[in-house]
Parts: C-alpha cells; sequence; structure tokens
C-alpha cells in the first residue's frame, strides 16, 4: 500500500478520472432510484436539455464558461501546492469591482468601460487571494482556513455595501442599478449576428472567449514559463524549491493573486455578461464545484475545460431535468459534484489502485 | 430594568445560538485532535438535521430523531474517516465533498419526500425537545436580578442544550485526564510514537472521527428539533464554519470551545437584537458588521496578531506506517 501507485501518463490523466466520474455517476443514480425516478430516463432527459437544442447547448457554455474560470482558479493553486477554497469570495469582490467601475464609469464608451470593469474583477478578486496568501507567508495562518474566512466576510461586505451603500433605493431585494449599454459584454448571439451568423439567443457571451483565453494563459504560464516552472517546483518539493533558490513566500503570493483574479473573471461572466447589475449570491456555489472541475481536470487547463462542459452539461441539463421531473431538482447537481469530489479527489486511491494493478499484471503477461 | 431584562434576553438567546455550536466545535475539537482536520461539520449537521426532523416526524418521537440524526451524521463521517484514514486521501477535499453531498442530498431527498421545496414538516409536541422549566423557575422569576438569571438562563433551555454543558465537560475530562484522551491527542501530535507504543494509529483515529459524528449528529438535532420545528434547506448556513472558527480561536480546548461558541452565539443574538436599531451616539450599527466578526476574529487571532493557535502537529497529515 506504501508503495506510490504507478500508471502510464495517459491512464493517469484520462482514464481514472474518467472512471472515478462514472462511479461518481452510478452512486448518483442509485441515489434517483432510491427516491423512485428512472435514472436512465433522469440520463436521457439530461442530456436532451443540455445538447438537444441550439439553445440549451448555448446554455451549457455559458454555464462552462464559469467552471473553467473557477475551476483553472483552483488549478493553479494546486500547481503551487496550496488549496484555495476561496473562490466563492474572490468571485464576489471580482464582482464588486466590475460593479463600482462600470456604476462609476458607464458613461464612457465601450472599449474604455469594458477592459477596466474586467481588471476591476480580476484585481478585486487577486486581492481576497493574495491577503490569504500574505497571511500564510509572513504570519504563518494557512490559506485553507483563512480563504474559507474569506468567503464569509466577501459575502457580508457585499450585503452590507449593496444594502448601505452602492445599492438602489427602492427595490425588494438588494442590488445595485442596471449598467448602461456600455458596460454589457455582448452576447454571442448578438456578436455572431454582427456577422450575419445567426444562433439561437442564450445568456452564452463574449466571456467564454476570455475564459478559453485565460486557459490558454495558464498552459503557457505553468509549462512554458520560468515562473510556471517555479510554481510547480513548489508544488513538487518545496525544500527542492528551496535550494534552487526559489522563494517560496514570493511563489504563494503571486500564485494566491494569479488564482484569486481567475475566479475574480467569474464576474464578467455573470455581472457583465449576463445581470449588467450587481446582485446577491450571484457566484451561487461555482467557486466550490470548481474544485470538483479542477479535480476531475487533472489540474491541466485542457482537462478543466471538458470538465467545465461536463459540468455545464450537469447544469443545464439539470435545470431541463427539473422541469420534466420535478422531483429530481437541481440539488441533484450539488450532490454529483460532491461525489466527483469524493471520488476524483479524497477516495482518488480506491481507483487508482485497482486501474494500476490490471495494468501491471497485464503488462507482465505481455512481456 | 427594561435595560436589564434585554440583557438577560439576549443572554437566553445567544445561549440558545450557542449549542450547536458547542456541538461541531467539540466534533471538531475530536477529530482534529486525532490528526484528522475536519471541514465538513457543516455537512455532517446538515445530514443529521434532515435524518433527525425526518425521523422524528415519521415517529412523533423528538429521542428517535435524535437517533437517526447521529447515525446519519456518523454514516458521513466514516466516510470522511474511511477517505481520510483508510484512503490516506486529501481531508480538506474530502471535507468540501462532504459538505456538498450534505447539501445536495438533503435538498434533492427532501424535495422528493415532501414536496415542500426541500423543508419537512413543520413538528410539534413530541417530535421536538421542548424546554425543560426547572421547579419553581416562574415563582423566582418575580424575584429581582437574580430571579430572571435563573428562570430564563440557568432554567428554559431544550435538553439538548444541557446535554451541550455535559458534552464539554466529558470532552474536556476524557482528552486531558484517561489514558484513551492521552491517546487520541498523541495520535494527533506524533502518530508514529503511538505506533511504536504498539497502539493502533488508524483505530484511534477512526474512534475519533466517530465521536466526531456523534456530537455533529447533536448539533444538527438541535437545529431541527430544538431551535427550529423540522428541516429547512441548507439550515446550518455557515454554522459549521463558525464552530471551525470557534475551534481555532479555543485552540483546540473543550472548555474554550465552549466560551468561544457562546461568545459567537452571543454576537449572532446582538446582531439580530440590533437589526434596525439606532444606538445613541453611534447611529445604526450594521448588522453585517457584527456577523463578520466571528470570522474577522479568527482570521487576526490565526495571523498571530492576538495570541497563537497553533493546530495539532499531525492534523491533515495522513499516517504512514513504516515497512
Amino acid at each position: 500500500m506504501s508503495t506510490p501507485i504507478e500508471l502510464p501518463k495517459w491512464a493517469d490523466v484520462s482514464l481514472v478520472p474518467i472512471l472515478a466520474v462514472i462511479v461518481a455517476f452510478l452512486v448518483a443514480g442509485l441515489v434517483v432510484l432510491g427516491i423512485g425516478e428512472n435514472p436512465v430516463k433522469a440520463t436521457l432527459l439530461l442530456l436532451k436539455g443540455a445538447l438537444g437544442s441550439g439553445e440549451g447547448i448555448g446554455y451549457t457554455l455559458y454555464y462552462a464558461t464559469n467552471f473553467i474560470f473557477t475551476g483553472l482558479a483552483v488549478a493553479i493553486a494546486f500547481h503551487a501546492g496550496l488549496f484555495n477554497i476561496g473562490g466563492e469570495g474572490q468571485a464576489t469582490m471580482g464582482g464588486l469591482g466590475a460593479a463600482l467601475i462600470c456604476l462609476r464609469f458607464d458613461f464612457l464608451p465601450w472599449y474604455i468601460v469594458l477592459p477596466l470593469a474586467i481588471l476591476g474583477a480580476m484585481a478585486m478578486g487577486a486581492l481576497w487571494a493574495f491577503i490569504p496568501g500574505y497571511l500564510q507567508v509572513k504570519r504563518g495562518s494557512h490559506v485553507v482556513i483563512t480563504t474559507i474566512m474569506f468567503n464569509f466576510l466577501a459575502a457580508t461586505l457585499v450585503v452590507y455595501l449593496l444594502v448601505n451603500v452602492i445599492g438602489k433605493p427602492g427595490l425588494m431585494s438588494p442590488e445595485t442599478r442596471t449598467f448602461a449599454a456600455s458596460a454589457h459584454l455582448p452576447y454571442l448571439h448578438e456578436a455572431l449576428a454582427y456577422f450575419g451568423i445567426i444562433i439561437p439567443k442564450s445568456p452564452l457571451n463574449l466571456s467564454l472567449a476570455l475564459a478559453l483565453l485565460a486557459s490558454a494563459f495558464v498552459w503557457v504560464l505553468l509549462w512554458h514559463t520560468k515562473l510556471g516552472y517555479a510554481i510547480r517546483t513548489v508544488g513538487h518539493s518545496p525544500t527542492a524549491a528551496t535550494y534552487a533558490g526559489i522563494s517560496i513566500g514570493r511563489i504563494t503570493l503571486i500564485t494566491m493573486a494569479i488564482s484569486g483574479a481567475l475566479a475574480g473573471l467569474l464576474a464578467v461572466n455573470e455581472i457583465l455578461g449576463v445581470q449588467g447589475r450587481l446582485l446577491l449570491e450571484f457566484s451561487s456555489g461555482y467557486g466550490f464545484i470548481g474544485i470538483a472541475v479542477a479535480l476531475m481536470g487533472r489540474a491541466h487547463p485542457v482537462g478543466i475545460v471538458l470538465a467545465s462542459i461536463l459540468f455545464g452539461m450537469l447544469y443545464q441539463g439539470g435545470t431541463e431535468l427539473s422541469f420534466e421531473i420535478p422531483r429530481v431538482t437541481r440539488d441533484m447537481i450539488v450532490a454529483i459534484s460532491g461525489l466527483v469530489i469524493l471520488f476524483a479527489g479524497a477516495l482518488d486511491g480506491l481507483i487508482r489502485r485497482p486501474v494500476a494493478g490490471l495494468f501491471s499484471r497485464f503488462l507482465k503477461s505481455g512481456v | 430594568m427594561e435595560i436589564y431584562s434585554t440583557l438577560i434576553a439576549i443572554l437566553e438567546s445567544g445561549m440558545r445560538l450557542s449549542v450547536p455550536l458547542v456541538f461541531a466545535c467539540l466534533a471538531g475539537l475530536w477529530s482534529e485532535r486525532s490528526g484528522v482536520v475536519d471541514i465538513g461539520l457543516e455537512g455532517k449537521m446538515l445530514v443529521a438535521a434532515f435524518a433527525s426532523a425526518a425521523a422524528a416526524g415519521a415517529t412523533n418521537n423528538a429521542l428517535i430523531g435524535l437517533g437517526a440524526g447521529i447515525i446519519a451524521s456518523i454514516g458521513f463521517a466514516l466516510i470522511h474517516g474511511f477517505a481520510a484514514i483508510s484512503q490516506r486521501g486529501n481531508q480538506i477535499v474530502s471535507g468540501v465533498a462532504i459538505n456538498m453531498l450534505a447539501a445536495g442530498l438533503t435538498a434533492l431527498v427532501g424535495n422528493a419526500w415532501y414536496a415542500q421545496g426541500g423543508r419537512t414538516p413543520p413538528l410539534e409536541g413530541n417530535a421536538r425537545f421542548q424546554p425543560l422549566t426547572w421547579p419553581g423557575a416562574e415563582t423566582i422569576d418575580q424575584i429581582p436580578l437574580i430571579g430572571p438569571v435563573y428562570a430564563h438562563l440557568i432554567s428554559g433551555h431544550s435538553t439538548l442544550a444541557y446535554c451541550a454543558l455535559v458534552a464539554t465537560l466529558l470532552s474536556g475530562f476524557v482528552l486531558r485526564r484517561t489514558r484513551f484522551g492521552l491517546r487520541i491527542r498523541a495520535v494527533g501530535e506524533n502518530p508514529a510514537a503511538v505506533d511504536t507504543a504498539g497502539v493502533s494509529v488508524t483505530r484511534l483515529r477512526y474512534f475519533a472521527v466517530i465521536i466526531a459524528g456523534v456530537l455533529c449528529g447533536f448539533a444538527g438535532s438541535y437545529l431541527a428539533l430544538g431551535q427550529a420545528a423540522g428541516f429547512l434547506t441548507n439550515m446550518t448556513a455557515g454554522k459549521g464554519f463558525i464552530a471551525l472558527a470557534a475551534l481555532i480561536f479555543a485552540k483546540w480546548r473543550a472548555w474554550p470551545a465552549l466560551w468561544t461558541c457562546f461568545l459567537f452565539g452571543l454576537l449572532d443574538a446582538v446582531a439580530i437584537r440590533l437589526q434596525g436599531v439606532m444606538v445613541p451616539g453611534i447611529g445604526q450599527i450594521p448588522v453585517q458588521a457584527i456577523q463578520a466578526l466571528p470570522y474577522l476574529m479568527t482570521v487576526i487571532l490565526l495571523a498571530g496578531f492576538i495570541g497563537k493557535a497553533i493546530p495539532p502537529k499531525a492534523s491533515g497529515l495522513p499516517y504512514v506506517k513504516e515497512r
């Protein structure tokens, strides 16, 4: 048991996570069966809802955009050996950053407001992860606990600001006024209509391009730059990093800031792309599901994009499913995410060991 | 005199609000003292709340509800234990999974069973833990100053609230004064030494994790059967994390855990009381500022600006026996 579990690389990055997801789905299927519904029918409805129409695909990709951002945020921290559970709070603060810019500057043309608002979202997200990073480096408090606390602090701060400072008076729920049109990131159907291509309407917006860009950025950063090398070294072996002259503290701070900035970008999709105003709880759990996405995608941008699409399908298909079978609510998706985190993360060995066993037997008999 | 009765009322509601925190915090204490980090307190409380409400509703018996809550919570604790101890998986990841699984499953099953948007039907009578009125509480209440203390602070809480006190007493005593407690603490500081002494690390850690499950069962049952009258979706609302904060604040010790939880409960009560109240000379105190205090205080404490909180040395580290 104590020997490391060796697997060919392709099996490690594809077979193991796929098996983990299959196991998670089988357990989820049992749950559906347990509440007296047909899991096969539910799966078919889910797939139909997610991919059965152009609109469905649009929604799927719109949800996937959120997961790419939060998944990347968790993944880059993983590579430095850090666990950032604060995606939720960083995204919330990102929303605040974007909203503050929009409220102040949305009389300006879009080519000034939008970049500023995106930077605002990244900056506030980065700040909300940088402080826990700083406290770990300088004061020795662990980022896991601090980022959890910062999730709650962000939530209460934004409630306070929306109720007392930046909220629009006279509304039932605390939210800001709607931003001017110049602060709206175009929907994909609007953008493509400009070029004469007509696609079905959905909340899918240009943030998807930003998400793919961010994935490419993370890939280049981690595997093709000196900084990325340093990040991965710190994650693999802090001792080796120290001997190599890499400052662990500096890398921790930089990684946390990048991680937070990525989580903050979620606000670009939700606030600038869809809502057009700041409201409460727009991050609605995406930060936590980002952990599932990162684990399933093996902390690699390609894997994360694929895992995000899967979770996007679950979200969109789950919504449609809950219309067809009201007994299977969208809470199912939260439970499935929990199962994926369990089987692809904490119980990883449960799947890896038998697979490794099969491989070694197969290889021995082959030789 | 009116100020005094307000004070008593705030203290009373602070005590009520701190009961689930005390149970959850002690659960975290047992688990983390044995070296298993537990951020899944929230999830275990939630399944316990749901299971207890469902069972109490079906049988009209609060004790059976409590039993079901404890069993459900132990079930989730064993998943965490299996992942953290046997599989040597990442304990934080496992805790996050427990929380999400609990949030999803309770809402899903609750909605499927009762079709009331995830809540259980309201409980009444024997299905709930009623406040215990101590002898002569009403008469003694008339005595100025001391009377209300007896009638509202000492008497008049639910059975489970007194259990929280007993749980603190027991946890403190067992962990400090008994051989079992010493071993639990040792396994959280230096598991190799315990192993060398011929005591099973795995067994001890499973014990601690199960005790944590039992205590979270009490915490969740109190929420559903004592404080509220039934289960509401996500009714723990971050209490598991406040308990975690309290645990750090108490520096992983039982009695300080009780006081910290009471303080955090009191803050909650004050926040509720101050909603929309103008304080002379200061104006309106934002409720959010008070709600944020437990988290803020924990961050400041962890950063070592007031004292120092050092976790058990081996907490979070899976134990690998040498070969």
